[in-house]
């Protein structure tokens, strides 16, 4: 230990920024403040207009009379198969989920396969019986599709492109633009499962039990819940990438309304938290792929939580938080401890801490 | 959750609360030292449970943040040669060096990956032999034995193939370097809790004794953190220091003493470049001449990259505790987590993030 002259603090500073990433990178993906920026800047700001501006999991389109959601989604997900399912029900659910985030019933569905060369048949026939099983379990074909092949190593074993048409029926509105002060904010069961599952696999990280996958349809559950709340159900939004508080600053940014929600009753399962304490992640920005977030008026909000608990999917629904008028844009959380802090939108991929 | 819950009921937060309410009766600026540490007290929200009378200013302890500049432009030259593995931890990969970050180099080639343990690098070293793998070391005491523990490794299986760029750093050098810089209004500390599991906490003893200041060697649960305070506001309004534990559950006074002849063997005490500070004198580790062949600096030839560091940022004195994230002109105006400034800004656990991202503005 040495102290001969004291450090000069007093010229202490600090590096010049990066503003701009030249190339992109793998936090464009992330689904938090990157990969907005990057819709923002390129997709928007070259394919502006009106059903895109609403930046919804799906476009709604009129047409012929009636109203037609449409939506795609692309998967490119390693590992191939994981506990809980693999890229082939993922690419499924993915998109049957999108469409019922816009109150639709889903009609049709396209599947597009990018293949690497060397990919084994025996992977790719599980896959595509797991896609035949996920689109049967919720009626939905799969109508058209498209094949391509890649070198080795310019793909990563497959790529799969799903895209999906259903009807909006007469009475549903959702939009992220309805939440309004005063509705009440639900989720239909455990976050960050998905998220926690694959890094468990991707990492070798071994539990107790084995963390599994939420990837599920959630049609059915929304077709019951869009029943019992009718015109009251505001916002549906699936919070897969960038998790539960990237979709939530997205809706209150869109709808210019503040967001409460209350740590203590947020629903995560027990390994996913232990997971989550260990590697430092933060589940409210885990993904997740089986669950919805939904906006509802609070006079139809008991009604529209028991008909979620009456789906196997959302047994454990709870109401997290509510909509307000302060803070316009904000999304605040009530800490377990009585505590409050912003839940910022993640800014890229959430990376392990050092200690 | 066991060993979790525990420390986060809110009836025994607010009983602290009280107690620190209760106990302090003149104002008092503390200091805690870890990142980590900052991270819970702005996650949970304690900084605004607080009387009026305790101000906590955030200490250096985010190696992230205090790994200097040139260290970040020798790894990333390191990272774009083509026969090389750059290994690092997660959030390293964000701070930007003088033109570019380690993200960027891996978007344009560079072969960068993440691991959990140095070991695994080492498991990388053995797994590719046609390739040169460099585990960018850095932290403090904390990760400082798992490093040495890699090159240990690496050396007992004969590698030609691994090396370490060595950044570590230690806390009480700098804890006396605050201490003795003539602005510092330090008056207590909370000294982190897993850099004393591993060191132990008798090297505190004397600096209490010299500056005449409370330390309280503190856990991470906002629990932890309530109780460290309350024992140094205690302390202070006795007018008492010295050494105390909070920690008791997981830090003896000895420490980790397998852990620390493993340092020794290993590592030997240097001079270190602090980001945003400068160089404090015998803060560091750097490998000893035996383990010279795992010294990626020498490997690579890129102990001449040197870099200046300039700029707006008031980094410098938000490490020391002079001045608070929000008091800083660019603070969420230019340096944002998309776009820091300053190292400060970059790692969750730098104080100026802690504060963007949970909504400390004013």
């Amino acid at each position: 230990m040495s102290s001969e002259k004291p450090v000069d603090f007093s010229t202490a500073s600090c590096p010049i920024p990066i503003s701009e990433y030249p190339t992109v990178l793998m936090a464009h993906g992330g689904g938090g403040r990157m990969t907005q920026m990057l819709i923002e800047r390129f997709f928007l700001g070259e394919f502006r207009n009106p059903a895109l501006e609403v930046l919804h999991d799906g476009a709604v389109l009129e047409i012929g009379g009636s109203r037609l959601a449409f939506s795609t989604d692309s998967f490119v997900i390693q590992p191939l198969f994981f506990p809980g399912g693999n890229i082939g029900s993922l690419a499924i659910h993915g998109t049957v989920n999108d469409l019922a985030m816009c109150g639709a019933r889903p009609t049709a569905i396209s599947a597009g396969f990018i293949l690497e060369e060397g990919l084994p048949m025996e992977d790719l026939w599980r896959i595509t019986r797991s896609m035949r099983a996920a689109a049967e379990e919720v009626d939905v074909p799969i109508v058209t599709g498209d094949t391509k092949v890649v070198d080795r190593g310019k793909g990563d074993g497959v790529f799969i492109n799903t895209a999906g048409i259903g009807v909006v029926p007469a009475g549903v509105e959702v939009s992220p633009l309805r939440a309004r002060p005063g509705d009440v904010v639900l989720v239909s069961g455990s976050i960050a499962d998905h998220g926690i599952a694959i890094m468990s696999v991707r990492e070798g990280l071994e539990f107790d039990t084995t963390l599994e996958s939420d990837s599920a349809s959630l049609a059915a559950m929304v077709q019951g819940l869009l029943e019992a709340g009718g015109d009251g159900v505001h916002v549906l939004r699936d919070p897969t990438r960038g998790g539960v508080a990237s979709a939530l600053n997205e809706i209150a940014a869109q709808a210019r309304v503040g967001v409460r929600i209350d740590e203590r009753v947020l629903p995560v399962r027990e390994e996913v938290r232990g997971a989550c304490e260990i590697l430092g992640f933060d589940p409210l920005y885990v993904a997740n792929e089986g669950k919805c977030l939904v906006i509802v008026d609070r006079d139809s909000a008991d009604r529209v939580l028991e008909a979620m608990r009456r789906d196997p999917l959302g047994a454990e629904a709870a109401a997290i938080g509510e909509v307000v008028e302060e803070h316009p844009g904000k999304v605040y959380l009530r800490s377990t401890i009585g505590g409050s802090r912003i839940v910022d939108m993640l800014s890229g991929e959430q990376l392990p801490r050092i200690c | 959750m066991k060993f979790v819950d525990e420390y986060r009921r809110e009836e025994d937060i607010q009983r602290f609360v009280e107690s620190i309410r209760r106990t302090a009766t003149r104002p008092w600026t503390v200091m805690e030292i870890c990142g980590g540490q900052t991270h819970t007290l702005i996650r949970s929200g304690i900084d605004r449970m607080l009387p009026e009378e305790v101000t906590l200013v955030h200490g250096p302890g985010c190696p992230v943040c205090v790994t200097p500049l040139e260290l970040i432009d020798r790894a990333i030259a390191i990272a774009r040669r083509p026969e090389t593995i750059l290994v690092s931890f997660g959030d390293m990969l964000r701070v930007p060096g003088s033109d570019e970050d380690l993200l960027s180099v891996k978007a344009q080639g560079g072969d960068v990956r993440i691991v959990y343990s140095p070991l695994d690098a080492v498991k990388m070293a053995v797994s590719n032999p046609d390739r040169q793998v460099v585990f960018f070391a850095v932290g403090f005491e904390t990760t400082a034995p798992a490093n040495a523990m890699s090159v240990w490794r690496a050396r007992e299986l004969d590698l030609d193939n691994f090396s370490i760029l060595c950044s570590h750093v230690l806390v009480p050098p700098a804890m006396e370097a605050i201490l003795g810089s003539p602005g510092s209004r330090v008056q207590g500390f909370l000294a982190a809790g897993h850099v004393c599991t591993v060191m132990g906490f008798h090297e505190y003893e004397p600096i209490a004794e010299k500056f005449r200041v409370p330390i309280v060697v503190t856990g991470f649960e906002p629990l932890d953190l309530l109780q460290g305070l309350q024992m140094t506001v205690a302390a202070l309004e006795e007018e008492r220091w010295g050494v105390e534990n909070q920690y008791s559950r997981a830090v003896r006074r000895d420490g980790n003493l397998p852990a620390q002849k493993l340092l020794r063997d290993v590592f030997e005490v240097r001079d270190r470049k602090w980001r945003g500070i400068g160089t404090i004198p015998k803060s560091g580790y750097a490998l000893r001449d035996a383990f010279e062949k795992f010294d990626a600096e020498r490997r690579f030839g890129v102990g001449d990259i040197s870099a200046r560091e300039s700029s707006d940022c008031i980094a410098g004195e938000i490490l020391q505790g002079l001045r608070k994230p929000a008091e800083c002109s660019q603070f969420g105006v230019g340096c944002t987590p998309d776009h820091p400034l300053g190292a400060p800004m970059v790692s969750t656990e730098g104080a100026c993030s802690a504060y963007y991202r949970y909504g400390r503005e004013e």
